[in-house]
């Protein structure tokens, strides 16, 4: 069975990558290359499944198989994120016929590495956490349907829904890193999204209190970077635009009631 | 450990659990291989079935009740499917409630679509991404609560076992830290496997990298039984790929995608070069009434026999076109975006191609099971729905067994999954309260220290020359071969032989990595060990039963139909009377069948129904597969309690 392979070109025999590799948190990175057999439409995470099937590099010496994270392999789950060729994004939509070779591949530089190409995420789960990304439910029994709604207004929140907690948007932002607190675009369209339902609105307040504080929505040094690296084109620029002027008027009301 | 309830799986029956749990007043561990949020029901695409009735069709929950038991070849429990069927709209409503952006319709309610067996618009949608927008719902939720305190996550850690007390009552389960290989006793009032389908079983298939089955696997091998497990669904349409089949979900074809070959199996043209009088539709040709619709196994086996079967696939090859562009669809192309764009994407990434300007080309795929766990599907003498033969021990979603008979109906998983850890939830928390009594501290020490030795000796695998991902790889192809859309004996005696051969095989794997950080080779070899338990489950289940039902297709051993023009009304034949009037006997209820109408019938048709009937009392069971060391499992067989209605002959026209 072939897989569709679009270029015209007459298919390589082999695939060559240069993995960036790390023994576990805290040690020392080192690279290794690798030539795997190339197979029409395969993507990233095909080739380092073939590496696992036969652990050599490109020079003939036996090595572990290349610890990653990945899930799903058709990027709604958010877990196979790296840097491709220095480029933030899901490595199973990164399709070897469309990449530069030797392909580089590179955990994440903004979270801590746990083997090889595999991050620790969880500061972006715990952002969701404090923006309180969530619909108060009084509970699980029968109270009826929930309100009825705009299809425009429906389609603006799906966009912002599919964000997949994938983490390009932060890799690529200049002002999330290790010597801030920007809680990052991510975090901001979740806020937006709560934001803009019915009942998610009544948390409003709590979430612009933190987009107000410290490493909030006016960290964003608008470099747009998120925007363009998102692989869900989440508009993550109009909702930091959107909450950056919520948190003006919320600051305003804030004032006047003291 | 007081009022602490432990969930394993953080998918959308997991976490439908949890909450339950949650808002019981009781605290829940959760565990999971990945952060709950990319758990594998994100990848339901098409939609959430219940009878919502909005759009003016009369459909009902007990319309619902009949396309599942049909479209499930009358394998499911009656009862539950009832109860799932009508708490359908009201789970809907919850959903919403939650923030679920589900499409709309320009008044603002909710929307639907059809979906394959039902001839009603019976599924919520959210875009093409249902799966993701419902998980992402529940987790929210999920999330609340342990910013309250009253969940902690377990995320990359690893079931290794359930504890069993001396009455073998669970008490707790050992897990090991993915980050560190450290193996931990976590201790609860009463555990829930919410772990998923077995679909790496099968190598290549719809499913995400962790839906290995090896946590239903490890309790298969501590006494629960395995039941069903040779009803794998094959998806009729996925695209082929090098690492996995991706689903193009069966909301295309909801949307008004038209499956077709060329009418010359030689013909080369670009297909919106090929005029409809140059194309085979086939489903339509075959099936009039429901179309591109029929369920999931019917159009499967079409696409397979024509590829395979009749050798007409498109280019010579196994693909056929799914066509969704608007001027075959009937549907203009911004409303399709709207409506199917998150698998657009899927294709459009993957194969180059736009499907609102080409035909998308698709094969079958492995993608569910109907099969799993056995739980119980009834609370009386002393046993408990969801709970399974091993006390205290409950499971929920692809994990259990009881919902969708022979073959699942689209979108009625999603609904499945929540019912079912909605159901969980409050029946373990009064489990627990009933059994609050803790056991000796010794029953978790025997069962870390047994752990802790199958991880030492797995770390001490070092001399052979297996590669674990070799051993996956062969068995997975051997499964796909032998065990999927068309089964025969004989093969599957072969498969059964070629799974005993890799498990002799598995003990030669050279570990080649027994660092303790991340160690995904080490984690791997033993969930192989477990899906080759697994395989010989699903390879003796489907070797046993000589018969066709739903997605097990034995030709060999069909009770042949005879041609259209002579089929019947089943009711019009005495033999069908008479079955039906036993069902009802036997359990002790009265169905509402329609009398003979004293229509003459051909005699075809009564000896196929007569030939039916005796297929129908010798094979209506639920299969049980009890594990056994170094051996084939243990297979038995049970009633299936028809309740509601009597099985009929499933003829889709």
């Amino acid at each position: 069975m072939t897989s569709p392979n679009g270029n015209g070109h007459s298919a390589p025999e082999h695939v060559l990558l240069r993995i960036k590799r790390q023994k576990a948190p805290g040690e020392p990175p080192y690279w290794e290359s690798f030539r795997v057999p190339y197979e029409p439409g395969m993507n990233v995470i095909s080739a380092l499944m073939k590496i696992r099937l036969n652990p050599v590099t490109a020079e003939g010496r036996a090595t572990t198989p290349v610890t990653w994270d990945s899930g799903c392999l058709e990027e709604v789950c958010g877990a196979c994120s790296m840097r491709i060729n220095g480029i933030p994004r899901q490595s199973c939509t990164a399709l070897v016929d469309k990449l530069e070779q030797p392909i580089v591949l590179e955990p994440f530089s903004k979270f801590p590495v746990l083997r090889d190409l595999m991050v620790d995420r969880t500061p972006m789960f715990d952002a969701l956490k404090r923006i309180k990304a969530w619909v108060p439910l009084d509970g699980t029994y029968a109270l009826g349907p929930g309100d009825k709604m705009a299809p425009e207004l429906q389609q603006i929140r799906y966009k912002y829904s599919e964000c997949m907690t994938c983490g390009c948007c932060l890799e690529a932002c200049p002002q999330y890193n290790n010597r801030s607190s920007f809680i990052g675009a991510s975090a901001i369209g979740q806020a937006y999204l709560f934001n803009e339902h019915p009942t998610g609105r009544n948390l409003k307040g709590d979430r612009l209190d933190v987009m107000m504080g410290p490493g909030g929505v006016v960290d964003c040094g608008n470099a747009q970077n998120c925007v363009r690296v998102c692989p869900k084109h989440i508009p993550l620029t109009d909702a930091i635009a959107a909450i950056g002027g919520q948190v003006t008027v919320h600051a305003i009301k804030k004032m006047l009631r003291f | 450990m007081s009022k602490n309830i432990i969930i394993v799986g953080g998918g959308l029956a997991g976490l439908a659990a949890a909450i339950k749990v949650a808002e019981a007043g009781w605290h829940v561990d959760l565990f999971s291989l990945v952060p709950v949020k990319r758990s594998h029901s994100v990848c339901a695409q098409g939609g959430i079935n219940s009878a919502k009735n909005l759009k003016g069709e009369g459909d009902h929950p007990d319309i619902h009740i009949s396309d599942s038991l049909f479209g499930g070849e009358f394998l499911a429990d009656q009862d539950l499917v009832k109860e799932m069927c009508y708490d359908g709209p009201a789970i809907i409503d919850l959903l919403d409630r939650m923030g679920v952006p589900f499409n709309r319709t320009d008044e603002g309610y909710l929307d639907f679509r059809r979906f394959g067996g039902t001839l009603h618009h019976r599924t919520a949608y959210a875009g093409a991404t249902t799966g993701q927008q419902l998980m992402y719902a529940l987790d929210e939720q999920v999330r609340r609560y342990e910013a309250e305190g009253k969940v902690d996550k377990y995320e990359y850690w690893e079931f290794l076992s359930a504890i069993l007390d001396d009455d073998g009552v669970c008490r707790g389960i050992t897990a090991m830290n993915l980050w560190d290989r450290s193996v931990h006793v976590f201790k609860a009032g009463a555990v829930c496997l919410a772990t998923g389908g077995p679909g790496l079983v099968f190598g290549k298939s719809t499913n995400s990298v962790i839906n290995t089955g090896a946590a239903n696997g490890r309790v298969y091998q501590q006494g629960v039984h395995y039941a069903n497990g040779e009803f794998i669904q094959v998806h009729p349409t996925s695209i082929p790929g090098a690492d996995k089949l991706r689903l193009i979900s069966e909301s295309v074809r909801g949307e008004g995608g038209r499956v077709w070959v060329p009418k010359d199996p030689k013909d080369r043209r670009r297909p919106s070069d090929i005029p409809d009088s140059e194309r085979d539709y086939f489903l339509e040709r075959k099936y009039p009434r429901y179309g591109n619709l029929v369920p999931r196994d019917v159009a499967t086996r079409e696409i397979f026999a024509i590829c395979v079967n009749e050798g007409r696939g498109v280019d010579g090859q196994n693909q056929v076109y799914l066509d969704i562009t608007p001027e075959r669809s009937g549907q203009p192309a911004d409303v399709l975006e709207r409506k199917l764009g998150g698998v657009f994407e899927i294709y459009r990434k993957f194969s180059g191609t736009d499907p609102l300007a080409e035909p998308m080309k698709i094969f079958p795929g492995v993608h569910y099971s109907m099969g799993g766990l056995w739980v119980s599907p009834k609370d009386e003498n002393g046993q408990v729905k969801q709970m399974t033969n091993i006390p205290g021990l409950f499971a929920a979603g692809e994990a259990d067994f009881q919902y969708h008979g022979a073959n699942r109906l689209g979108a009625n998983s999603l609904l499945s999954c929540i019912f079912g850890g909605f159901i969980a939830g409050p029946r373990m928390c009064e489990w627990a309260s009933s059994h609050s009594a803790p056991p000796p501290e010794s029953v978790y020490e025997r069962e870390l220290k047994r752990q802790t030795e199958i991880n030492d000796r797995i770390l001490a695998m070092t001399g052979g020359n297996e590669n674990t991902f070799k051993i996956h790889q062969e068995l997975g192809d051997a499964m796909t071969r032998s065990c999927t859309v068309v089964r025969e004996n004989d093969d599957l005696v072969k498969l059964m032989a070629k799974i005993a051969e890799l498990e002799e095989r598995w003990h030669r794997i050279n570990i080649n990595d027994t660092s303790k950080s991340v160690n995904q080779s080490f984690v791997w070899t033993r969930a192989v060990w477990d899906m080759i338990q697994l395989a010989k489950a699903i390879a003796k289940g489907a070797l046993l039963r000589d018969e066709c039902r739903g997605a097990h297709y034995k030709p060999a051993h069909d009770v042949e139909k005879p041609e259209k023009e002579k089929l019947g009304e089943a009711t019009d034949t005495d033999a069908y009377q008479d079955y039906v009037r036993e069902l009802a006997a036997a359990n002790k209820t009265t169905y509402k069948v329609k009398p003979k109408s004293g229509k003459e019938v051909s005699p075809e048709f009564v000896e196929y129904i007569r030939q039916w009937v005796e297929r129908e009392k010798k094979w209506n069971k639920t299969t049980i597969a009890s594990w056994r060391p170094n051996a084939e499992p243990e297979m038995s067989f049970r009633d299936v309690s028809m309740t509601v209605e009597p099985p009929r002959p499933r003829i889709y026209k």
